[in-house]
C-alpha cells in the first residue's frame, strides 16, 4: 500500500488586492464593483507515489509549487481538484525555524515543537535529553531562542523533526543548514533514518544532494509536472541539462536529447581540463622544466587514473 | 476499539499542544513578571472604583447595594471585553505556525482565553468579599453562578471564534470591534437601572446576550432568588447561536485562512 499518493492533485491559490483591505474598503470595492480576485494554480495535477521507505526528491525552478505541493501533503492545504491520500504522522519541516517563539526558552520551544508535531508530553520527555545533545545545544538549554544564532535554531528544528521518529519526513531546503561539519551530521542522520524505513520527501536546488539522497524523482515547473520516475540518475541528468538550455522537455525524446546534453556537457568539460593540463605540461617542458613537467603529469594521473599509483597497487 | 484508543490518543497529543500554548501566552503575556499578573487583577477593581465614586458621589445615585450592583456589570462584561479582544489576535498572532505546521487552529483560541479565564475566577473571588462587606444575604442559591459563568465562557469563546476569524479577512476590524464593545457597554446597564424605562424597552434589553449574563448575577445576588426556566433557556440560546456560527466559519474557512495572512 502506497504511503502517500497524488492523483491528479491541483492546488488554486487565490491573489489579489484583499489581503490588506480592511472591511470598509472591501465594502466600498464591492459597491462600486472593482473587487477583483485573481486566481492562480499552484499547481496542476500533479501524480505520483510513495512506497515506504521511498526518498522522493523534488526539483525545480523557483515557483515551480514544489512547497505548495509539501503544504498539501502535510495537510496544511486542501487540494482544490484530485485527490491526496497520506498515511502516518508526518513531521514537516517547513521553512526551518518558524513557528519558534522567541522569547521562550530553547527548552520550551522544544517542548511546543514537539506539540505541534503531534507527539505527546511522555515521548517528549524521553527524547528531551537526545534532541538538545544532537543539536549540540547543552549550554543554551535555558537561553531565549533569539539569543541563538540561526545555524543554532536550524540546528535544533533538524534535530527535533528527525529524532521525534515520523513515518513520513518533509524536508525543505533544510540539509544545508549549520556548518560544515552539522551538515556531514545531518546528512549521515537522513540516510539513517531513511534505512529505517522512514517514507521521505526533499526538496533542494543541489542537484547532487538529490542524487545522493534520493530514490524517486518529481520534476515540476510552474505547477506543471514535467516527469515523476525512478530513474534518479536520468532525470537529474536531464534536469541538470533543462537548467543550462532554459528548454522544457515536452516528450520523452525531448527528455533524452537533454540528458544526452548533459552527457556530452560532461564529456566536453572533462576534454576542456584535460586539454588545459595538457597545455600545462607542454608550457613546463617548453621552458625546459622537467621537474614541473612530472609534477603536473602525476597530479593528472593522481586525479584521473589513481589506479595506476604505485602507492594505490596493494 | 481502535477508534476509541485513536481519540484517546489524539485527545492526548492535543491537550499537551493545548498546555504548552498556554504556557506560552502566559510568558508572553506577563513577561515572566509578578506585576503583570497582579495588574490584571488589580484594573477592574480601579475601574469599579473610580466608577462607584462618579455615580455615587457625583451623580447621587443612592440605591441599595450600589458597589455589587456595579460590580455585577463591570465583572462580566470586562471579562467578555478582555476575552474577545484577546481571542481576535489568536489567529493572527499564530499565523507563522498554522501556515506551516499541520495544528487544530481553535486551539490558538482556546489557550488565549484561559488567560482572562483566571482573571475573571480571579476578580470573581474579589467579588464575592465585595459582596460580603456590602452585606449581600449569601445563600445556597449563589451556587447557580456556575450557570452564567459556563453560559459566558462559552459564548466568549464563540465571539473569539467569529472576531478570530474576521480578523484575518478584515485587518480594521479591531477598530469597528472597539466602537462596538463601546456601544454595548453603554446598552448593558453597567452603571444605570433598567427600571425607568418602559416595559418594551426592557424586554429590548434581553437582546443583548450581556445584558442576559450580567441581569442573571444580580438576580442571584441582589434579588437573592433563581430565574425562570426560560430565562435559562434565552442564556442557553445565546451560547449555541454564536458558538454555532463561530464554529461555522471555522470550518469553512479551516483551510482557506491560511490566503490571507
Amino acid at each position: 500500500m502506497p504511503i502517500i499518493k497524488a492523483e491528479g492533485v491541483s492546488i488554486r491559490y487565490i491573489t489579489g488586492d484583499f489581503r490588506d483591505i480592511g472591511l470598509k474598503e472591501y465594502v466600498m470595492r464591492r459597491l462600486k464593483g472593482n473587487f477583483h480576485v485573481k486566481e492562480f494554480w499552484a499547481d496542476k495535477d500533479i501524480t505520483f507515489s510513495l512506497e515506504r521507505g521511498d526518498m522522493l526528491g523534488i526539483i525545480g525552478t523557483n515557483g515551480a509549487g514544489k512547497s505548495t505541493l509539501l503544504k498539501a501533503i502535510s495537510g496544511i492545504m486542501v487540494p482544490t481538484g484530485g485527490h491526496m491520500e497520506v498515511h502516518g504522522n508526518i513531521a514537516a519541516l517547513l521553512e526551518l525555524s518558524s513557528g519558534f517563539d522567541k522569547d521562550l526558552t530553547v527548552k520550551e520551544n522544544t517542548y511546543l515543537r514537539g506539540a505541534m508535531l503531534g507527539y505527546t508530553r511522555k515521548f517528549i520527555e524521553e527524547m528531551y535529553d537526545e534532541i538538545i545533545q544532537f543539536a549540540e545545544l547543552e549550554d543554551f538549554q535555558d537561553r531565549p531562542f533569539k539569543q541563538l544564532s540561526s545555524g543554532m535554531k536550524s540546528r535544533l528544528a533538524f534535530s527535533i523533526a528527525c529524532l521525534v521518529n515520523p513515518d513520513i519526513l518533509i524536508l525543505d531546503e533544510v540539509l544545508s543548514v549549520g556548518d560544515g561539519a552539522f551538515r556531514e551530521k545531518s546528512g549521515n542522520k537522513m540516510k539513517q533514518i531513511l534505512a529505517s524505513g522512514v517514507t521521505g520527501i526533499l526538496v533542494s536546488h543541489s542537484v547532487d544532494q538529490v542524487r545522493d539522497l534520493c530514490n524517486k524523482i518529481l520534476w515540476l515547473d510552474h505547477g506543471k509536472q514535467v516527469a515523476f520516475g525512478d530513474d534518479v540518475e536520468y532525470l537529474c541528468d536531464a534536469y541538470e541539462q533543462f537548467l543550462r538550455s532554459k528548454k522544457l522537455p515536452t516528450s520523452e525524446e525531448d527528455m533524452k536529447k537533454l540528458a544526452e546534453g548533459h552527457h556530452n556537457w560532461l564529456a566536453a568539460k572533462r576534454q576542456e581540463n584535460a586539454r588545459k593540463e595538457a597545455e600545462k605540461i607542454q608550457k613546463a617542458i617548453e621552458s625546459d622544466d622537467s621537474e614541473a613537467a612530472l609534477q603536473a603529469a602525476l597530479q593528472i594521473i593522481r586525479k584521473n587514473r589513481p589506479e595506476l599509483l604505485a602507492e594505490n597497487i596493494q | 476499539m481502535s477508534q476509541i484508543r485513536d481519540s484517546i490518543d489524539r485527545f492526548q497529543k492535543n491537550t499537551f499542544l493545548f498546555e504548552e500554548l498556554v504556557k506560552r501566552d502566559f510568558k508572553q503575556k506577563y513577561k515572566r513578571t509578578v506585576l503583570g499578573m497582579a495588574w490584571s487583577i488589580l484594573s477592574p477593581l480601579l475601574n469599579l472604583l473610580v466608577m462607584s465614586l462618579v455615580f455615587t458621589q457625583f451623580f447621587g445615585r443612592n440605591m441599595e447595594h450600589y458597589t455589587t450592583y456595579l460590580f455585577c456589570g463591570n465583572l462580566v462584561f470586562s471579562y467578555f471585553r478582555e476575552s474577545t479582544n484577546s481571542g481576535m489576535n489568536a489567529l493572527m498572532a499564530n499565523s507563522s505556525i498554522f501556515s506551516k505546521v499541520n495544528v487544530p487552529k481553535y486551539m490558538f483560541l482556546l489557550s488565549k482565553n484561559i488567560s482572562s479565564l483566571i482573571n475573571f475566577g480571579l476578580t470573581l473571588c474579589v467579588f464575592f468579599v465585595f459582596a460580603l462587606i456590602d452585606h449581600v444575604p449569601f445563600g445556597p442559591h449563589f451556587l447557580m453562578l456556575i450557570y452564567p459563568v459556563c453560559c459566558l465562557v462559552l459564548f466568549n469563546i464563540g465571539m473569539g471564534l467569529i472576531l478570530s476569524a474576521l480578523f484575518v479577512f478584515f485587518r480594521d476590524i479591531t477598530y469597528l470591534y472597539d466602537i462596538f464593545t463601546m456601544l454595548l457597554m453603554y446598552m448593558s446597564a453597567i452603571f444605570y437601572t433598567v427600571e425607568s424605562f418602559g416595559p418594551t424597552v426592557q424586554k429590548l434589553f434581553l437582546l443583548n446576550p450581556v445584558y442576559c449574563y450580567i441581569r442573571y448575577f444580580r438576580i442571584i445576588t441582589l434579588e437573592g432568588r433563581i430565574p425562570s426556566l426560560s430565562y435559562h433557556l434565552l442564556c442557553a440560546f445565546y451560547v449555541v447561536l454564536i458558538v454555532g456560527i463561530g464554529g461555522l466559519i471555522y470550518r469553512k474557512y479551516n483551510h482557506k485562512f491560511l490566503y490571507y495572512v
